[in-house]
């Protein structure tokens, strides 16, 4: 394998759904070339940071003006029905 | 990808004498983990009129869709809007709801399509969902700038820095490959949802991801790499 087709897999191989072969024959590669390594490891990482960073709050003005709109809507249908 | 929670967990697996290399070996779990088992019965008892049972569901996912939101408009009034239009809409439209999806994933449709809306009457020159032409900036510039991180680059920042840095980063992103990015790695659906909510094949899913993934690295090797640290 070389260093393009690493990059070209290498979103299924993050994801875990690579076919085991060419698992194999990609952490092969991942294991002599410096530059690919240092690819796929950022790339984890770069996914890890977003999963770990702080969820947007839903503030508590935003939260209740939805559960109004959504009241009045039901209220408007409970009359045309 | 999956639900953040387990994809962290997965993805921190190593094997044993490889500190790099991910583990790949896991099943994959399954995205409908981030809905409760109770979800066709809350949809079915709202189709029937049960209030009650609408305002369950928007309990459970009205935090995601307004982050959904606030991801993709990166504005607070536009992501209100969003959140508020996506559910009206669902509630409108329950009865066309077929259940051949999650309602999650029905949802998630409606809100993406609102956002991409306020973006495009934001900036209507600028927003396309269209693949953009190669711009240099994909995976053949991908050997540009490679740089070691460290073991815990984010921890170099206060979190609010951090937070501001994401957002600035993402934000930069075009807007197609913003929601995939977003879809996949930040909400954890699976690449055949993302597909359905975008209306393309999994195929461009995975292209878009790619890429998305691979500029975002670039985008933040300039934060994390250890030289602008040490």
């Amino acid at each position: 394998m070389n260093c393009k087709k690493v990059i070209l897999e290498l979103t299924s191989y993050l994801d875990g759904v690579l076919d085991s072969n060419m698992r194999l024959d990609l952490e092969q590669h991942l294991s002599r070339c410096t530059d690919c390594r240092l690819v796929v490891d950022t790339c984890r990482k770069t996914i890890q940071i977003f999963c770990n960073s702080e969820p947007v709050p839903l503030p508590e003005d935003v939260r209740q003006r939805l559960h109004t709109a959504l009241l009045e809507r039901f209220r408007r249908n409970a009359k045309s029905t | 990808m999956v639900p953040c929670q387990m994809s962290v967990a997965r993805l921190c697996a190593q094997p044993p004498g490889a500190h790099w290399i991910l583990s790949a070996t896991d099943p994959k779990p399954l995205a409908s983990a981030i809905v409760r088992d109770d979800e066709g019965l809350l949809v079915s008892a709202a189709k029937a009129g049960d209030t009650a049972a609408f305002e369950e569901l928007v309990n459970r996912y009205e935090r995601k869709i307004f982050r959904l939101g606030m991801n993709i408009t990166q504005n607070r009034e536009d992501a209100e809007d969003v959140m508020q239009d996506a559910f009206l809409k669902s509630y409108q439209n329950l009865d066309r709801f077929q259940g051949d999806s999650r309602f999650y994933t029905w949802l998630v449709r409606i809100a993406v399509n609102e956002a991409l809306m306020k973006l495009r009457k934001r900036r209507p020159n600028q927003v396309s969902l269209d693949e953009p032409l190669t711009d240099g900036d994909g995976e053949d510039s991908v050997f540009r700038e490679i740089e070691d991180w460290g073991p815990s680059p984010e921890k170099k920042f206060a979190q609010v820095e951090l937070n501001e840095i994401l957002n600035s980063v993402i934000g930069e992103l075009d807007p197609i490959f913003r929601v995939a990015f977003l879809l996949r790695d930040v909400e954890g659906l699976s690449t055949e949802e993302t597909a359905q909510i975008l209306g393309i094949s999994s195929a461009a899913v995975k292209s878009r991801l790619l890429r998305a993934r691979l500029k975002l690295r670039q985008k933040l090797n300039k934060y994390f790499r250890r030289s602008e640290t040490q």
